[in-house]
Parts: C-alpha cells; structure tokens; sequence
C-alpha cells in the first residue's frame, strides 16, 4: 500500500481493527475462559469449552431459545408486513401525503431510544394511567397493567413500530424505481389495485423484501436495546430474556454483581459467528461486485 | 392544483380513493398520539389515562431551574451538565465520523492500492454485522487501552461502530464527483492531500452534512454505550439520567419523566424537521436495496 493511500484508510482502519477485529477475536478467546469479576481481568484461566458445556446444560437455555425465536418471528413478521403495507399504500396516495406519513413512521427510529421506552412503558401503565387501557377497554380488553401480565405485547409492539421503518424505506425506494409505465399499461388493461399488487409490484420487489428479511433476523437477533429498556427481561425470572440480553446481563450488567465476562463471550460468540456468516453471505447474494468497479482518477 | 395543468382530466371522486388514507392515518395513528401525549403529560400535574388531573402547570420543567426541589433528582447529576455532556458526544462522534468516513472515502472512490476491494468489502461487510454483539469484548479492550469510563472511549467506539455506514455513504457521493478539476489540480503539482481538502471536499459538501447530521442524532440518542461504558455519574448523557429515573421501579413521576424526556427529545425532533430531506436520503441511501 502506497503512503497516500495509507494516509487516507490509516484512521479508519486503526478503528477497524481496535473495535471489529481484535474484539471478534476476543470474543472467541474470551468465551475459553472463565474470566470474571472474581478473577478480575489478570488471574483468569484458560477453560477450554466449559462454557458452552454450562450453557447446553443449563437449565434456563431452552426457554431463553424458545424466547428468542418468539421473538425474532413475530417481530419479524410485524416489521415486515407493516414496512410493506405503509411502503405500498404510502406510494399509492398523492407523493406529498405520503412523504409526511413516511416521516411519522421514521419518528420512532430518530427519537432516543430511552425516551421511546419510556412513551411505551407510559402508555402501557397500570389503571388507571396508561392510554393502552383507554383504548383497548371499548373494544373489549380488560384494564391491565400490561407490563406485568403481557409483556410480550409490549415487546413486540416497542420493537415492531421501530423496525417497521426499515423496510418502508427500502420498499419504497424500490417501489419508485419500478417504471410508470408498467403501472398505467395494467391499469388501461383494467387491472385491480391488489391485482397490480400481487402481480407486478410485489414480483419486482423480491430482492429487497428478501434483504430487509435476511437483515432484520439477523439484527433483531442480537438487539435488545428496548427489551432492556422496557421489561429488561422480566417480568421475574427471564420472562422476556432473549439471547443477546442473556449474555449482555451475564457479562456486563446482573445484580448479583458477579460479571461472568467468559460465559457471556460464550453467549454472544454464537451471535457474532451468525453475524458474520450472514453479512458475508448477504454481500455475495446482493451482487457486491457491481458495486466496486475501479477508481477513475488514477494519478498518483 | 387545478385540473387545467393535470396531463389527464380528473377521475371523478369515488368513496374508495380514501380507503388508503384511512388506513394509514389508523396505522399511523399509535405512533402519532404517543409524541402528543408525551408532549400533553409534561404540562399537568396528573394524568389519567387521556383525561388530565388539575390544571395546566410548568410544574414538572422545574427540573429545568430548581433541581434541588424535586425529590426523584436528589444524587443525580444536574441537568445543564449532563445536556452539555450529551451534546459534546455527539458533536465529538459526528466530527469524527464525518473526517474519518470522508478520508477513507475518497480512498476507496480514487485511490488504486491493493486490499481495496478487500476493504470495500469488509466495509459493506461490517454495515450489516450487528456491532452490538461485541460490547463484552469491546469493554475489554477500553480497559485495556484505559479508555474504560471516560468520554473519548466512548466516542471513539461509538465512531468506529457508525464508520462503516460513513465510509460507505461518503464513496458513495465521492463517486459521483466529476474528476476533471482534481485531475487539473494534481496534474498541477498539488498533493492528493491538499486537492481532497481544497477541491473535492467543498463538493461534497451536502453530503458531509447529511453525514453529520445523522451521525450527531445517532450519538445524541446512544444509549447502551454510556450506559455500559461510562457508570460513574459525573460523565452521564441524557440517556442513562433517563433510564435511571425510568428504572427506579413502580413508583415513576410520569410528569417529570415526560418533561424530561420531551427535553431530551426536542432537539432531534427540531433537526429532523429542519433537515428532514438530507436525513430521507442518507437514510434511504444507508439501506441498500
């Protein structure tokens, strides 16, 4: 590598290496150990697999999974169903009109995630405070105090709004990039709204709703930032813990004030090896070599 | 607009062309009444459900100009500090993303050295890898740096997790910069330094404030990373003060926690209508398609 261009990428790839590499390669290392508070950061020992050992056997793991893939699946399907649903209707209405109820379904995913847990966890307040009741009880839903006794709605609803948006921007933009045309000559055929949908949107549309699926699994999988912030994986024991809030409580932040920072690389190593497996496989399938041609400017 | 400048004339209106309106202002509609009511519980002393308790009241901003009297606030931090801690994180974080991204942008969109397509692809590669997963691994490298529970720690992590979405955005309107005035430049004896500086970076100006914009919201908001990485008090962000009110169990002061979190939340919302087009289209650029 020459020196101007070492220059440019230096910055860049020292915080590359500092906060990508060197941690993927101690979460590995990590995860032999059982480094903790106890044995602080300098009288660990190397444990070869003991803790992957300890997580198979242990007696939470099985409702932990059973939690993650609830919770990746429903949400999922909400962020995936309402990011199409808004994408298609927002592009069928007059552009100004739908531009606007796109900046609504942005909010959520501007504002600080802190603030938007405390709206939910608000709304969703015991009788009788909390909107969610206000709502709900004419149509039939008993008054609850819904973190306690549904925090799964809860769950799903903080991270179902927020994800949504992901997929309204890209359908969108793939929506707009479909030719009028083919638009107008269905319609002069007498085509249907849902007949334009199922037969020529949504066909034109495969790839991108295939990203924003194969992504949004992949991130809701290692996301706990509103579970943490809403039912924090209660309520009582594990209710709502996910995977990647089980090794974050293990590792970084439990009340028992042990840090077990071996077992919870463990935890997360399983997340960071599916991170990398599927980002490496998303840049093959999404056609990455159209997207690096050489540099023009050649003079050096 | 009236129907002469229409290319066709106007359908007749027909009930049915409403039907998409009505469903997106019913699926927008949650979104929409918990920012109002948010703003609405911060002004009344109590409130029920969507009835207030008593009149309207300045009472729970009062965290604003008399801390001491509000109970919840007692070994907290004040206000103004951790506002000013807030905002040079952020600041901090967008200055260097904007400088690092754009340096190695305009490497990756001009420069040929080998591993440049390995570095393209490890950039696009780690925009897509879910960084959060490395926070256990990452908390020991701060401390192995002693960089653990200070500020510069967290805006260098904070930085290097929005790089790859940076560096992408920023090749990417390098890219569609017409090369003939560098090329004049450097043809001239200048250095590639001084022509990025001088000639290329003013072109792409719209996009280094796009890109700043978007980074400062995302550091404003952060929220894990100070939470995990800064614990000691005197050097938490609005996010962690608010957790902390928020986490204090059942007996939460809705008022003041509503007039907080509007506070916190006032500024973003203000960019994001000042800015809301450069925010769309980093936005919509950021998500590949």
């Amino acid at each position: 590598m020459n020196a101007t261009a070492l220059l440019f990428m230096g910055p860049a790839a020292l915080l590359v290496i500092l906060f990508f590499f060197v941690p993927v390669v101690i979460t590995l290392g990590l995860s032999l150990t059982d480094a903790a508070t106890a044995t602080g950061l300098s009288n660990w020992k190397w444990i070869g697999l003991d803790n992957y050992d300890q997580i198979a056997r242990g007696s939470f793991t099985m409702l932990i999974i059973r939690n993650t893939i609830f919770y990746v699946l429903v949400t999922l399907a909400f962020n995936v169903v309402v990011g199409l649903g808004i994408a298609l209707l927002s592009t069928h209405v007059e552009a100004k009109a739908g531009g606007f109820f796109r900046a609504l379904w942005l909010l959520p995913r501007i504002s600080p995630s802190a603030v938007y847990a405390i709206m939910w966890v608000w709304a969703a307040a015991a009788p009788p405070f909390g909107i969610m009741n206000d709502v709900l009880s004419p149509v039939g839903v008993a008054p609850r105090d819904w973190l306690n006794t549904d925090p799964w709605v809860i769950v799903i609803l903080v991270n179902g709004f927020v994800g949504a948006s992901l997929g309204m921007l890209v359908f969108t933009s793939a929506i707009n990039s479909i030719p009028e045309d083919l638009f107008r000559a269905a319609r002069v055929d007498g085509a249907s709204a849902w007949q334009i949908v199922r037969r020529i949107t949504l066909p034109l549309i495969r790839w991108p709703v295939l990203f924003v699926l194969v992504y949004q699994t992949m991130s809701l999988m290692a996301s706990y930032e509103y579970i943490l912030l809403t039912t924090n994986g209660g309520p009582g024991l594990y209710t709502t813990e996910v995977w990647s809030l089980w090794a974050f409580h293990t590792a970084l932040s439990n009340y028992y004030g042990n840090l077990e920072f071996g077992l919870g690389a463990a935890m997360a190593a399983g997340l960071v090896v599916i991170g990398l497996v599927v980002s490496f496989t998303m840049l093959r399938l999404f056609r990455f070599d159209e997207l690096v041609s050489d540099p023009r400017v050649e003079i050096t | 607009m009236t129907g002469t400048t229409l290319p066709a004339p106007r359908a007749p209106f027909r009930p049915q062309t409403l039907i998409p309106y009505a469903v997106l202002v019913l699926a927008t509609l949650p979104i929409l009444v918990l920012y109002v009511w948010l703003t609405y519980s911060s002004f009344f002393p109590r409130i029920e459900g969507f009835r207030p308790v008593g009149p309207f009241t300045l009472e729970n901003w009062r965290f604003l100009w008399d801390p001491g009297s509000v109970d919840q606030l007692r070994n907290k931090p004040a206000i103004i500090p951790l506002t000013i801690n807030t905002f040079l994180f952020a600041i901090s974080t967008s200055v260097v993303v904007v400088l690092i991204s754009s340096m190695a942008g305009y490497a990756l969109s001009r420069l040929p050295f080998p591993g440049r397509r390995m570095f393209l692809g490890g950039v696009l590669l780690l925009h897509s890898f879910p960084s959060v997963t490395l926070l256990i691994a990452t908390f020991i490298v701060l401390r192995q740096l002693g960089l653990y529970d200070r500020l510069l720690g967290v805006i260098l992590v904070k930085a290097a997790f929005e790089l790859p979405f940076g560096v992408w955005i920023m090749k990417g309107f390098f890219d569609t910069v017409p090369w003939e005035l560098e090329m004049a430049a450097l043809v001239d004896g200048a250095s590639r330094l001084r022509t990025w500086w001088r000639i290329v970076m003013p072109l792409v100006k719209p996009g280094l404030l796009a890109l700043g914009i978007l980074t400062f919201v995302q550091g404003w908001n952060e929220f894990i990373l100070p939470f995990v990485f800064m614990p000691s008090g005197s050097q938490q962000t609005l996010s962690t003060f608010v957790r902390a009110i928020l986490g204090e169990g059942r007996f939460v002061d809705y008022g003041l926690l509503t007039a907080v979190g509007l506070y916190y939340v006032a500024p973003v919302l203000v960019l994001f209508v000042v800015a809301q087009d450069q925010l769309m289209r980093v936005y919509a650029g950021g998500v590949k398609g």
